[in-house]
């Protein structure tokens, strides 16, 4: 039954884990914005049938890491 | 296709969804209002954009309005104070757009790196209407990327008063974090509790031990950590010998470590671990959720954000916008039409047409020669004025109206909880010591402890401490809803005790917007056309009314050109000559009887066309509100203009309300204090920096608005133009908020009772205490929630 102890204490490392995580969130911002992400991810992706679409593609970084690097 | 179709009644813009007059404005078979419009559609088109317009029909905005000037941002300092971020490749600035209004605003202004390859990437916020943008400052500068945004319709608003700076500050970052620990805590704690409440067999006693001290180690953050802020503000509220909800509360606190601690490291029990998190949760919960605020909305504003945020200077032969801090005595400015005056000036050249509406109150545009002082503050209606400063910005007279107003004492108002908590802490200690004495008197010192520390927990008032947030913010989304923004969930109280409406005339009681506007006669649309023409070279404004009411878009060109101040303008088209002004003036023989409001005649070649008649633009339902409000409430009105509306005024208030004009700023707000010194519960309505003193006076202040993300004096709530009407509803519903506050405080209180009488007795067990708390919390919780959104059914604000 000594087993419990060590349950327990995987529990708690677990639960301790996922309060790290909620304040690794919450100091990144995530919770600053909680509608305009749920409009975003319904926006279709574009169809790349056009060719003219100028020279902004190369330039573009996936939106993410510029964010990165503009933090850090 | 129908016929139909193409009338020009049918056809609407295919941007803005406005009404288009001409089918001028026509590109790949859809029709555009005005040429505004129509560019904004072919830069998106042309950068394949045109998805904009399949995820909203009419997405955009209308492109009539004026682009403000931005030439100020090539300034490097002043651009310096607007940028997030910069390294030599990147800048990242992030602004403010108003016309942030549907999600196909979202995927053009995060898809902005098609228009330019200078732009990295952007982001925006819907809630806060703000837009983040990463660009290489090589390419593109700050300048051309506002002028950019303005092209495609989302204007930035800048202004020296950030409304993104000032978001950036207010955050809930550590009580965010108080309340994961401590919810954390509170789940751990439920957790190893459970085998203690459904009862351990004897060979499990060696787990007890160790559960207890688990829930001890995990009561310790909640203690230190989460619960810290309760203890200070106890602290502070004795010190001040004031007994605010708090003290109890951290007594209730204390006493559950004290004896949660005591029991297990005697081993005499188990212990409240999980009631102590349970508690300090729910009760930060309720604090997270009363400190609600707008991020997009400033309440705070003052003449920074009015003034604008740069003006243009002259020196010798340049122009060059400076920062309007920087001005200094003796500089000569530039002001354009539009643009308001920053300092005390005097005129050196041009002919100023002032509108001081909202300085003073005054609807009519000041005319001023050369020579003249200028206050600041004024906007000019025509043409490029120049001038030279007399006074630095910070002590003009518009400066120090504002600061005059600012040595307002805080405003005391004892909430409901407030109150309640004075009389809650010395009752529950006479309770606590009486059970203690009487079980000492048995000579039961063990039970005179176990009832004296359950006293000091049951009673604990968390529900109590829960009904004013969750039912006060329950209110402020309806009002939300409702297009009304409270500044708090403090301020509804505030609103509910009020029993004094003043309020201002323009702006507030009337609305520019709303002037009604019709001609009386027959005009061609060739006609139409050339009074238009002619309307538009005056600055009178009523003229500009006129020449917005036509809604020409293709003027002629005039000639012979003359204007009579307060009689009116004659001039020739081609071959055609036109006078436009009073009856005399004209030659109109005619008087219409129903004189109510200005009458503007028009006659061609001699002949009278006919007049074009301006109702009083009063807001909509106006006589219904306030006959509305006249049974339980005084009325008043304070007006910084002259009384030449008073007999259309009287008619419209319910007799028995006072009627005041001419009052200068000062005047308003000393009135409101004799009514305040008459012990009144003072509610002021205003819109202008003219009511702004009056309206911190006041016991709650109303600043009314059409354009919610336009300026708006300091105030305790916004109210839009267009809800104007519904404000005597949500002064009822304010009263039905307090009401509902008293119910639950009833509900909590019945459940005190209930767990007092098992205290006293000194018999609660921990598992009697960790039922009541939550059950009690939930049913308040519940119970104010379906009560404020039943409330807001009846008053038909849903």
């Amino acid at each position: 039954m000594s087993a419990i102890f060590f349950l327990i204490g995987c529990s708690v490392f677990i639960a301790l884990i996922f309060l790290a995580a909620f304040f690794w969130a919450n100091k990144t911002g995530q919770h600053e914005d909680t509608y305009t992400p749920s409009v975003r991810i319904l926006f279709d992706d574009e169809v790349a049938q056009d060719t003219d679409c100028g020279p902004s593609n190369e330039h573009r970084q996936s939106a993410p890491a510029a964010r990165e690097q503009t933090r850090s | 296709m129908s016929t139909t179709v193409n009338t020009a009644t049918a056809l609407t813009c295919y941007h803005c969804g406005d009404h288009a007059y001409t089918e001028d404005y026509r590109q790949d078979g859809h029709y555009f209002c005005c040429l505004g419009c129509k560019t904004v559609y072919e830069v998106l088109h042309s950068h394949n954009l045109q998805h904009y317009y399949r995820y909203n029909t009419h997405p955009g905005s209308s492109q009539r309005g004026q682009a403000s000037r931005s030439d100020y941002l090539d300034e490097p300092a002043i651009a310096d104070t607007l940028i997030d971020f910069k390294n030599e490749t990147v800048t990242v600035v992030t602004f403010y757009v108003p016309a942030i209004h549907c999600s196909s605003c979202i995927w053009l202004l995060e898809h902005l790196y098609k228009l330019h390859p200078s732009i990295v990437s952007s982001q925006s916020d819907f809630m806060k209407k703000q837009v983040s943008i990463t660009f290489q400052q090589e390419q593109l500068s700050l300048r051309q990327l506002v002028a950019l945004l303005t092209r495609i319709g989302y204007e930035p608003k800048i202004t020296l008063q950030d409304v993104v700076k000032a978001g950036k500050k207010l955050d809930q970052h550590s009580l965010v974090a108080k309340i994961a620990v401590a919810g954390f805590c509170f789940g751990n704690s439920m957790m190893l509790s459970f085998p203690e409440y459904f009862g351990m067999a004897s060979f499990e006693v060696k787990y007890a031990v160790f559960f207890g001290w688990m829930n001890l180690a995990f009561c310790l953050p909640v203690l230190l950590y989460s619960a810290r802020g309760y203890f200070r503000s106890a602290w502070q509220s004795l010190q001040q010998r004031q007994l605010n909800l708090d003290v109890p509360l951290a007594l209730g606190i204390a006493v559950l470590f004290i004896r949660t601690a005591s029991e297990v490291l005697s081993g005499s029990g188990p212990g409240f671990a999980d009631t102590l998190c349970g508690l300090v949760f729910f009760i930060l919960v309720g604090r997270w959720v009363q400190a609600r605020t707008y991020h997009h909305i400033s309440f705070e504003r003052d003449y920074r954000s009015y003034f604008p945020v740069a003006v243009t200077r002259i020196t010798g032969q340049t122009e060059r916008p400076v920062p309007i801090a920087d001005l200094q005595v003796g500089d000569r400015i530039l002001i354009r039409n539009n643009e308001i005056i920053p300092a005390d000036a005097i005129l050196l050249k041009g002919h100023a047409a002032l509108d001081f509406s909202f300085v003073t109150g005054e609807s009519e545009p000041v005319q001023k020669t050369q020579g003249d002082v200028i206050y600041a503050g004024g906007r000019q209606t025509a043409d490029a004025i120049e001038l030279e400063i007399t006074k630095p910005v910070s002590q003009s007279y518009l400066t120090r109206l504002w600061n005059n107003s600012g040595d307002v004492t805080e405003k005391e108002f004892h909430t409901f909880s407030n109150t309640v908590s004075r009389y809650f802490t010395p009752v529950l200690i006479f309770i606590a010591v009486i059970a203690a004495a009487f079980w000492l008197y048995q000579g039961d010192s063990g039970r005179a402890w176990g009832a004296f520390t359950a006293v000091l927990i049951i009673a604990c008032p968390c529900a109590l401490a829960l009904s004013s947030p969750f039912t006060l913010s329950a209110a402020l989304s309806i009002f939300d809803k409702n297009r009304y923004y409270v500044k708090s969930t403090g301020m509804i109280e505030r609103m509910a005790a009020v029993d004094t409406l003043v309020f201002d005339k323009t702006g507030t009681i009337s609305s520019p917007a709303a002037a009604a506007m019709r001609f009386n006669g027959e005009l061609t649309t060739d006609e139409r056309g050339m009074v238009a023409s002619v309307c538009r070279n005056s600055v009178h404004p009523l003229s500009r009314e006129i020449v917005k009411w036509l809604r020409v878009i293709e003027f002629k060109p005039v000639s012979a050109y003359s204007e009579q101040a307060g009689k009116g303008m004659m001039a020739r088209l081609g071959g055609d000559s036109l006078r436009i002004g009073s009856a005399d003036f004209v030659g109109a023989s005619l008087r219409p009887d129903t004189v109510t409001g200005s009458q503007v005649f028009v006659a061609i070649n001699g002949v009278v066309k006919g007049f074009f008649s301006v109702d009083q633009p009063w807001r909509e339902g106006l006589t219904d509100m306030l006959t509305e409000f006249q049974p339980d409430y005084s009325l008043h009105l304070v007006s910084g203009d002259r009384d030449r509306s008073l007999p259309v005024l009287q008619r419209l208030f319910p007799p028995g309300a006072t009627l005041l004009f001419n009052q200068m700023p000062d005047e308003k707000r000393n009135y409101i204090q004799q009514l305040q010194q008459r012990t009144k519960q003072v509610c002021m309505l205003g819109d202008g920096l003219n009511d702004a003193g009056a309206l911190k006076q006041a016991d709650f202040g109303i600043a009314v608005s059409d354009d919610i993300n336009n300026f708006s004096p300091g105030c305790d709530a916004i109210l839009d133009g267009r809800s104007f009407i519904k404000l005597p509803r949500f002064f009822q519903f304010a009263k039905d908020a307090v009401r509902i506050i008293h119910c639950s405080f009833g509900i909590s209180l019945s459940y005190n009772v209930v767990g007092l009488s098992f205290a006293v007795l000194g018999t609660m067990s921990p598992l009697f205490a960790a039922v009541l708390m939550p059950l009690s919390t939930v049913t308040i919780i519940g119970f104010t929630t379906i009560a404020t959104h039943c409330y807001a059914v009846k008053r038909q604000l849903n």
